[in-house]
C-alpha cells in the first residue's frame, strides 16, 4: 500500500492503495466516482475511458502509481451542469439504450473534439473505434459527435 | 380498435402505507435534453397521494409514475410511463418516473424479455392511468357538486366548463385517493392520444451522460465488502479442492470459500439455469485486491460425472434434468450435426405429401446453414449487491426476471419470500442473458456467509466463459422443383446443440402444399439461454437465405417471390395452425420495397432483402453493401416494421438501429468455439464485436401506420438482418454464405474484414 495524491476533476484526492491498482478501481471503489465503467479490464472496450491531461486513456490499464501530477477528468468532472457540448449532443440525439458504455464514449468524443474540433466522418470512426457499444448505438454516437463539433 | 371498457386488475390498487422506493432516484422527464427553467424545476411536494400502484400525485400537482418493468436498454422506463401519462391526461413535463422495486403484490409481470413489455403492459397501464384520472374527476364532481360526466381533464387540470370551475390534479389528489375505485373505465380512442406516438427522450438521459450511479455494479453502502468468483475452467468440470490459505494472507483478503447456490431438495425452474452452481468466492476490501487473490488462488478441478437435478414441472410434478459428462468440442459438435444430413429428425409438421413430391421432382435444391454458439457479452459484466442478515435479504442487481429467482433465493437462504427484497437496477444490457439470475443467489450466499453487505463482480473473462450462450445450430433446406422450376415441396430439417431452432407453424408453412419440418437436438453440458429472438435469430437467416436462392433459380424477384407465397398463405392457407398474419407480413415487404426504391439501387450498390415475423411483430429489411478498397461496407439498411401502434417513435427507431447493428456484427464476427470444454475466447481482444467502423453508414426505419395494439420491438428487428446481409453479399461477391460468421469466408475471398 502507498499513499497517492491525485488531481481528479480539479480537486486533490488522497488514496492509500496498492500502487498497481488501476485508476479505474481507485475511482470506483475508493473515490465513489462510479461513472467510469468496468467493461473488459484489458483496454479493449473503452467503457473505462477518462482524460489524462486531456487525452483519452483506458483507466482499467493505468496503474495509479503512473499518474504523478497529471490531471484526471472523469465523466463526473466533464461539466458542472451536464452542459458540455458532447453531453448536450448526446441528449439531443437521445443516444443511449442501456447506457453502460456511454460515459466512455462521451469521454472519447470529448477528447477527440478538444484535439480536432472539426473531424471528418473517417476521423470520427477512427477515434471512436475503440469504444464498444453492445446495444449498437454507433450511428447516433457519430451523429452526436458531429452535432457537438458544430455546436462546440 | 374501438374504445373499450376495462375492468381493473385489483392488485394494482393495493394500498400500502409505506410507498416503495424511499430514497430511490427519480428520473425527471423534463430534464431530458435541456436544463429546466425555474418554473419547470418542479418542487417535490410536501405530501404524495397514491391513486394506485403506478401513480402518485403531490398536492402541488407533481406526478410520479412507477415504471414496473426492469430496464435493460429497450427504454421501457420511458415508454411504459408514457402510456400511463396519456390516459391519466397529464403534461409529460410534470411527470417524474421512478423505477418500481420487484413487488408482485402491486405490479403485474415485472419481466423484461420476449419483447412483451409493451404488448402485455398496454392494457393494464392504460387502465391504471384511466382509472386514476376517473378518480380525480369523481373527486372534483363531489367537491363542485356537478355531474362527473360534465368534467373534462387535460394536462393535469380538471374543468367544469358550465360553471367555469377549474382545479389542478394536485388540489383534488387527497380526496381522489380516498374515492372508491371505479369498477370500469373508458379508455381513450387512439386518435385522442397526446403522448403515445410522440417522441420522448429517455427519462434517464441526464443521469447517463453525467455518470450517475444507475447500475447494480455502481452500488456501495457503508461496510460493504467486495467479492470475486472463480468458476471451473471448462464445461464438464467441477470443483475438486480449494486451498483457501493460498490467498488469506494477501492484502485486503478476508475469506475464500466454496459456495453452492441450490439446496438438494429445490426443484429448479426454467430460469434457474446455472452452469456452475458450485464455485469459489473470494471476499475482501476492494475489487483490485480480490482480483489479485483470484489469480493466486490454489484450486483443483476435476471432470464432473453425469449428474441430474430436480426441475419443477408445470403441473407441480418435478422431473429430473440430466447434465451429461464430458469435455466437449466444436469439432465434435459439427460432426454430430452433420450426421443429421442423413439421419431423420422428429416430424414437427407435415402438409400434403412432401415425400412423393420429392420423388417426382425434376430438380432438388439442398443447402445447409450453420451458426456457432454466441456469448451475450453485455457491456456490464455479471454483478450483484446483496445484504443478507439473520432475518431478511436485500438484493440489488441486474435482472430481467426477478420473479423467477425468488424461489431459489428463498430456498437457499432459508428465508420466506416476503423477507427478501429485490430492487431493480438499470441493466448494462441484457439481450436475454439476465433472465437467468443465478448471480443474485451467488451474491446472497456470499453475503450470508460473511455476514456483511457485499458486491460481487465477475471479470469479463468470468462473464464470457460461464455459459448461458446462444446455441449452435444447423438447418438443411430442400426444395423440390418441377421441370418449369415450380415449387413442388419444401423440407426443412434443423437442430442444434442442444435445441432445435424450428418454429414449425411459421412462414413458409401455410404457403406450400407439400411441406415437411423436422427437428433434432444434441445434448450438451454447455448451458444455453435466451439470446435476442431465440431460435428465430438463426432460422430466419437460414430460411430467408434459402428463399433468396430459390427465387434466383426460379428467375423471380426475391420480394415478388415472397409476396407470391404470402398471397397464397393469405387467400388459401395450407394447414390450420399458421401463427402469422400473411397480410401484415406482406405489408412490411411492400413498405421496404417502396422506401428502398428496391428496383433502382444506387450505382455500385449490392442489395439483399429478408423478412421475418417473430414476437408478434413483422419486419422486412433491405441491406445495401458496396465493396470499397477491397472491403465489404454496409452502406445502408432499410427496415420496415409492423408492430401496431408505436409508443415512442424515436426510441423505437433507436431500438431498430441497434438491433440491425447487432445482427450485422454477429453475422460478420460472432463466434464462440470450444475445445476440451474450454471456450476459445475470453475477452474482447479475441471475441470480435462490431465497432464504429463496421456499423452501417445509414439506417432508415419505417413503421407501418397502424391502429393495432402495440407489439414488441426489442427482438423482431434482429433475425432478418442476417439473411439480408448474406443475400446482399452474394450480389457483391457471387458467393453464398451458408456458415456464420461470414468474415472468415470473406477473408478467404481476399476481402479485408
Amino acid at each position: 500500500m502507498a499513499i497517492f495524491n491525485l488531481n481528479i476533476n480539479g480537486t486533490s484526492k488522497q488514496v492509500d492503495v496498492d500502487p498497481n491498482t488501476p485508476v479505474l478501481w481507485v475511482l470506483r471503489d475508493h473515490l465513489d466516482l462510479v461513472g467510469t465503467k468496468f467493461g473488459c479490464g484489458i483496454a479493449q472496450c473503452g467503457a473505462c475511458t477518462v482524460h489524462l491531461d486531456g487525452n483519452a486513456v483506458r483507466s482499467c490499464s493505468l496503474p495509479v502509481s503512473s499518474i504523478g501530477n497529471s490531471e484526471i477528468t472523469t465523466i463526473e468532472g466533464l461539466s458542472e451542469n451536464a452542459d458540455h457540448p458532447v453531453q448536450k449532443a448526446w441528449m439531443e440525439h437521445d443516444v443511449p439504450q442501456c447506457g453502460y458504455c456511454q460515459a466512455g464514449q462521451i469521454m472519447t468524443a470529448a477528447a477527440l473534439l478538444q484535439q480536432n474540433p472539426n473531424p471528418s466522418d473517417e476521423e470520427i470512426e477512427n477515434a471512436m473505434n475503440g469504444n464498444i457499444c453492445r446495444c449498437g448505438t454507433y450511428l447516433r454516437i457519430k451523429a452526436a459527435v458531429k452535432t457537438a463539433s458544430k455546436n462546440g | 380498435m374501438t374504445t373499450l371498457d376495462k375492468k381493473l386488475d385489483r392488485r394494482s390498487f393495493l394500498k400500502v402505507s409505506a410507498l416503495a422506493g424511499g430514497g430511490m432516484m427519480l428520473s425527471f422527464s423534463w430534464l431530458a435534453g435541456c436544463k429546466p427553467t425555474p418554473e419547470q424545476a418542479l418542487e417535490l411536494p410536501k405530501e404524495w397521494f397514491e391513486l394506485n400502484s403506478y401513480i402518485k400525485i403531490g398536492e402541488n400537482g407533481a406526478v410520479t409514475l412507477f415504471s414496473p418493468n426492469p430496464e435493460f436498454g429497450s427504454n421501457v422506463k420511458t415508454s411504459m410511463p408514457m402510456i400511463l401519462a396519456d390516459e391519466l391526461e397529464v403534461d409529460w413535463k410534470m411527470v417524474m418516473v421512478e423505477q418500481a422495486d420487484f413487488w408482485p403484490e402491486r405490479f403485474q409481470r415485472q419481466f423484461t424479455g420476449g419483447s412483451q413489455g409493451i404488448r402485455q403492459g398496454w392494457t393494464p397501464l392504460r387502465t391504471a392511468g384511466a382509472t386514476a384520472r376517473q378518480m380525480l374527476v369523481n373527486a372534483a364532481a363531489q367537491t363542485w357538486k356537478v355531474p362527473a360526466t360534465e368534467i373534462t381533464s387535460s394536462a393535469g387540470v380538471l374543468e367544469h366548463k358550465a360553471s367555469g370551475k377549474k382545479a389542478g390534479y394536485g388540489e383534488m389528489a387527497s380526496l381522489a385517493a380516498t374515492m372508491e375505485v371505479p369498477e370500469e373505465v373508458k379508455l381513450k380512442d387512439p386518435k385522442d392520444f397526446k403522448i403515445i406516438g410522440t417522441s420522448k427522450k429517455n427519462v434517464d438521459i441526464t443521469s447517463i451522460v453525467t455518470g450517475k450511479p444507475l447500475f447494480g455494479i455502481d452500488k456501495k453502502v457503508e461496510g460493504m465488502k467486495y467479492a470475486a468468483i472463480v468458476h471451473p475452467p471448462a464445461f464438464g468440470m467441477k470443483l475438486k479442492s480449494l486451498d483457501a490459505s493460498s490467498v488469506l494472507s494477501m492484502s485486503g483478503i478476508q475469506d475464500a470459500f466454496a459456495i453452492n447456490i441450490f439446496k438438494e431438495d429445490y426443484a429448479r425452474n426454467f430460469f434457474d439455469t446455472a452452469t456452475f452452481p458450485e464455485m469459489v468466492a473470494i471476499v475482501g476490501n476492494s475489487t483490485w485486491e480480490v482480483l489479485q487473490a483470484k489469480k493466486a488462488l490454489k484450486v483443483e478441478w476435476e471432470n464432473a460425472p453425469e449428474s441430474s437435478f430436480m426441475m419443477s414441472g408445470r403441473n407441480g410434478q418435478p422431473s429430473l434434468a440430466k447434465i451429461p459428462a464430458g469435455l466437449e468440442s466444436t469439432e465434435v459438435h459439427k460432426a454430430k450435426m452433420a450426421d443429421y444430413l442423413t439421419k431423420p429428425g422428429n416430424v414437427l409438421r407435415r402438409d400434403g405429401d412432401p415425400e412423393a413430391a420429392f420423388k417426382k421432382a425434376a430438380k432438388v435444391i439442398e443447402k445447409t446453414y450453420t451458426a456457432p454458439f454466441l456469448a451475450h457479452n453485455t457491456m456490464e459484466p455479471v454483478n450483484c449487491f446483496a445484504n443478507v442478515t439473520a432475518d431478511q435479504a436485500e438484493i440489488y442487481g441486474p435482472t430481467q426476471a426477478p420473479e423467477f429467482i425468488m424461489g431459489a433465493l428463498s430456498s437457499t437462504l432459508g428465508l420466506p419470500k416476503e423477507k427478501i427484497s429485490i430492487k431493480l437496477a438499470r441493466m448494462g444490457g441484457g439481450f436475454g442473458l439476465r433472465a437467468y439470475s443465478h448471480h443474485m443467489v451467488e451474491a446472497a450466499v456470499i453475503s450470508q456467509k460473511v455476514g456483511a453487505p457485499i458486491k460481487m463482480v465477475y471479470t469479463r473473462e468470468d462473464d464470457m466463459t460461464y455459459g448461458i450462450y446462444r446455441p449452435s445450430y444447423s438447418a438443411t433446406y430442400r426444395a423440390a422443383l418441377d421441370e418449369n422450376n415450380n415449387l413442388l415441396a419444401l423440407h426443412v430439417k434443423a437442430g442444434g446443440v442442444p435445441e432445435t431452432p424450428i418454429h414449425p407453424n411459421r412462414f413458409p408453412a401455410g404457403a406450400i402444399d407439400n411441406y415437411l419440418a423436422e427437428g433434432w437436438q444434441i445434448e450438451s453440458n454447455i448451458t444455453i439461454g435466451a439470446f435476442r429472438a431465440p431460435r428465430s435469430n438463426f432460422i430466419a437467416a437460414a430460411e430467408q437465405s434459402f428463399l433468396d436462392e430459390l427465387a434466383e433459380v426460379m428467375g423471380k424477384d426475391p420480394i415478388e417471390y415472397r409476396l407470391e407465397l404470402l398471397k397464397r398463405a393469405e387467400t388459401n392457407p395450407v394447414g390450420e395452425n399458421n401463427d402469422y398474419d400473411a397480410k401484415r407480413y406482406a405489408g412490411v415487404l411492400e413498405l421496404v420495397r417502396e422506401k428502398s426504391k428496391w428496383s433502382n439501387p444506387p450505382a455500385g450498390v449490392h442489395r439483399g432483402v429478408s423478412a421475418y415475423f417473430c414476437h408478434n411483430s413483422y419486419v422486412a429489411e433491405v441491406v445495401d453493401t458496396v465493396i470499397r478498397d477491397n472491403k465489404p461496407v454496409v452502406e445502408k439498411v432499410y427496415a420496415a416494421v409492423d408492430c401496431g401502434i408505436v409508443i415512442n417513435p424515436d426510441a423505437s427507431i433507436n431500438m431498430g438501429e441497434g438491433a440491425i447493428v447487432d445482427g450485422i456484427g454477429n453475422a460478420f464476427f460472432g463466434e464462440l468455439a470450444f475445445k476440451d470444454g474450454v471456450p476459445n475466447k475470453t475477452n474482447f481482444d479475441k471475441y470480435r464485436m462490431i465497432r464504429q467502423k463496421e456499423a452501417p453508414k445509414a439506417i432508415e426505419v419505417h413503421f407501418v401506420n397502424s391502429k393495432e395494439d402495440p407489439t414488441g420491438l426489442g427482438e423482431p428487428f434482429f433475425p432478418p438482418v442476417f439473411a439480408a446481409l448474406a443475400n446482399s453479399l452474394y450480389k457483391a461477391t457471387g458467393k453464398r454464405y451458408y456458415e456464420q460468421p461470414f468474415a472468415p469466408q470473406l477473408e478467404m475471398q481476399n476481402l479485408k474484414m
